[in-house]
């Protein structure tokens, strides 16, 4: 059923080129098809198809009884999809922003991810929670965290950011066969939405077949001699557009995308550093206690003689502020990347 | 009409519980006295004792299957045997002992026992919305398990149970929420934390039925749950079901109930459901020897399930890296070495099953 995790240069041969909304689309209606105890609910992901089209056209192949609308009530459909899981089923339940975690984490962190490990192993909770992260159009401090941080910090949550449409649909097809409760992260920016324009770069070629890409294998999206940039995310191709300018100054990054937080390729970050000997972590979450300081940490605990130089870039710890002046401001932008690698090679 | 094999049965399950409850009192004593010390002792952590809900967990679980989904809330034991959960591995996990029901991970609130498929968890309401999703698991494969979530009168003001009761009501859901009013949330009385004293009313906001019993009476919790379960069972929704218990001991061992009038512990100690179903039993033809029998039964069962729990290992401490994941990740060693392990087999445990 599952073939083997693919080349990235292979998967871009392919002729069919897709946004990553339409490949992690195809990756969930190719598990509904397979296997009926896969269902999909949450808020207007029927009808509307998913306000940042993480389910368009569900609806109209799968009906409503798999296709679920549920009330703007998530502690108690997150909750049910707990439920449903620790009964065998397989569901993929949606938190429309990642934001809206305050009002149903207690269903999230008590129940979903910590229900295997207090049962000692009796009940697996099988299911996705799949949800919209990220800011860069102006939503405020209440719509535009990624909280990539908070989710890899509590235990029993695989947790999963896609940064382009091959990866989309490897790793969705991953979540969906795993038997642990995974946290499937996408960014609003990379989706491909007509309202809300990407990067070139998440739009890559994808593979008609399934295929699953194995959690805890990170993606060295360039290789370089000159300074590591690990990122995930958006600031995979801030990182990238960062990386061909250095080149131009003949500055050789190497930029390596996570992909998954839980489980973390400590080793992927490890032998890249041990090669270049400088460390560049830009995070869109926020810098303290976060994503960057835990990376620079497990370089410094396997690799600290090779380390001469370290940086991060992340959210100052202050909330995401509306205007896009200051909104551009806190959220690392492809110069200041370029720059704090400069920085790092002088 | 009940039969007299299901009043019997109802008997000895609410014996067994109100003994066992009794016995888990000496149990968590021992080594925490004169001075009380909540960690030392064989039984660790809190505990919270149901002697006075036993009508309300055997009046309702009498009704269902193996294969119904039972969600308890933090003061578990009368439903978890009620529902028929293993006795002896459960009382090895309040030990907190290697072959407990979860290996020593969850102790006595949070008790998970797939076989009959009961697990209770320790955050008010917090049930609610699993077995919600345990009937919707039930619709979707078109059997006609159930679900019943057990709450407390003091989780009927939570978001959760609130909320729950609405997803399951506009999903016609086969839930049955069960409302066990004490008259206590630890030391709050009902009277000061919500206008609505009869908590069946809230179940007028949904549209679903709501019945109250006044009277904690396991008859006419028979009589009631056998309703709402059927009417779950025949694909007619939920029903909210609130039940009049007594809280005959401390919210948890070591309260010393400063704030609760004298009057009402000794009005809780009156009212014993299990007396009134001894008389029910009688009135059935049932004589006194037979319910000494019941009783003896009952006792025997739960002297021999401590002594076994006694007598269980301790885990190993580098168990506690296990379980984390069911498919723990290939290189857990690098990543905080947690769940190095492969899946659990409950099996070669021992218990009653």
């Amino acid at each position: 059923m599952a073939t083997e995790s693919r080349d990235y240069t292979e998967a871009t041969e392919t002729d069919r080129e897709l946004t990553m909304s339409r490949a992690m689309v195809e990756a969930i209606a190719w598990e509904m098809r397979e296997n009926e105890e896969v269902f999909y609910m949450g808020e207007d992901v029927a009808d509307y198809g998913g306000i940042f089209s993480s389910t368009t056209g569900l609806l109209d192949e799968f009906g409503r009884d798999r296709v679920m609308d549920v009330p703007i009530s998530e502690t108690a459909y997150l909750g049910a999809a707990v439920g449903a899981a620790q009964a065998g089923m397989r569901p993929i339940a949606e938190l429309m922003f990642v934001d809206f975690f305050g009002v149903a984490m207690d269903q999230i962190y008590n129940n979903m991810a910590k229900n295997t490990y207090m049962s000692g192993g009796s009940f697996s909770v099988p299911m996705v929670l799949t949800t919209a992260v990220g800011g860069t159009y102006n939503d405020a401090g209440q719509h535009s965290q990624t909280l990539y941080g908070t989710f890899a910090h509590l235990p029993g949550m695989k947790v999963v950011v896609p940064s382009t449409a091959y990866d989309a649909k490897g790793l969705m097809h991953s979540a969906i066969r795993d038997d642990d409760p995974v946290v499937y992260m996408f960014h609003k920016r990379l989706m491909g939405l007509g309202w809300m324009p990407s990067p070139p770069g998440p739009k890559t070629g994808v593979p008609k077949e399934d295929y699953t890409i194995p959690f805890g294998e990170a993606d060295v999206k360039r290789p370089g001699d000159d300074v590591t940039v690990v990122t995930l995310g958006l600031h995979v191709h801030r990182a990238m557009e960062a990386a061909e300018q250095l080149d131009d100054d003949g500055i050789d990054a190497e930029v390596i995308d996570l992909r998954t937080l839980v489980p973390l390729d400590t080793e992927t970050v490890l032998d890249s550093v041990r090669k270049t000997g400088k460390l560049l972590v830009v995070d869109e979450d926020y810098q303290s206690f976060g994503v960057t300081g835990e990376i620079v940490a497990r370089a410094a605990e396997g690799a600290l003689d090779d380390l001469s130089a370290v940086k991060r870039l992340a959210i100052p710890d202050v909330p995401i502020p509306y205007a896009r002046s200051l909104e551009d401001e806190v959220n690392p932008g492809t110069d200041d990347i370029a720059a704090a690698v400069r920085e790092l090679h002088e | 009409m009940v039969s007299v094999t299901d009043l019997r049965t109802m008997y000895e399950q609410m014996v067994t519980a109100r003994h066992y409850e009794e016995r888990l009192v000496d149990e968590y004593l021992v080594g925490k006295q004169p001075a009380f010390d909540i960690s030392a002792g064989p039984i660790p952590g809190e505990l919270h004792l149901a002697a006075g809900h036993e009508a309300s967990g055997a009046g309702v679980c009498i009704h269902l299957r193996d294969d119904d989904t039972v969600t308890a809330p933090h003061r578990p034991h009368h439903i978890a045997i009620a529902k028929g959960v293993d006795l002896k591995r459960m009382t090895a996990e309040i030990f907190g002992r290697k072959t407990g029901l979860c290996r020593g991970k969850g102790g006595h609130m949070h008790l998970f026992d797939p076989d009959v498929n009961f697990a209770c968890s320790g955050i008010i309401a917090q049930g609610c919305p699993p077995a919600v999703g345990a009937a919707m698991a039930a619709k979707k494969r078109n059997t006609d398990a159930v679900a019943v979530a057990f709450l407390g009168e003091g989780a009927i003001d939570q978001g959760g149970f609130l909320e729950s009761l609405n997803l399951a009501a506009v999903h016609d859901l086969p839930v049955v929420f069960v409302v066990e009013d004490n008259d206590w949330a630890i030391s709050m009385p009902k009277d000061r934390v919500t206008d609505v004293q009869n908590g069946a009313q809230r179940a007028d906001g949904f549209d679903m039925p709501g019945v109250r019993i006044d009277s904690d009476d396991a008859m006419a919790v028979y009589e009631a749950a056998g309703e709402a379960v059927m009417r779950a069972r025949d694909g007619n929704g939920p029903t909210l079901i609130e039940v009049q218990v007594h809280r005959r001991m401390g919210h948890f061992m070591g309260d010393a109930e400063g704030y609760r009038p004298e009057a009402d512990i000794d009005r809780a100690k009156q009212r014993d459901s299990i007396e009134r179903l001894a008389e029910d039993l009688r009135s059935h033809g049932v004589t006194d020897d037979e319910l000494d029998e019941i009783r003896e039964r009952a006792h025997e069962r739960v002297e021999e399930v401590i002594s076994w729990a006694k007598e269980q290992p301790e885990p190993d401490p580098e168990e506690a890296y296990e379980n984390v994941f069911t498919n723990p990740p290939a290189q857990a060693a690098t990543d905080g070495g947690a769940a190095a392990d492969a899946p659990g087999d409950a099996g070669e445990t021992g218990g009653d099953n």
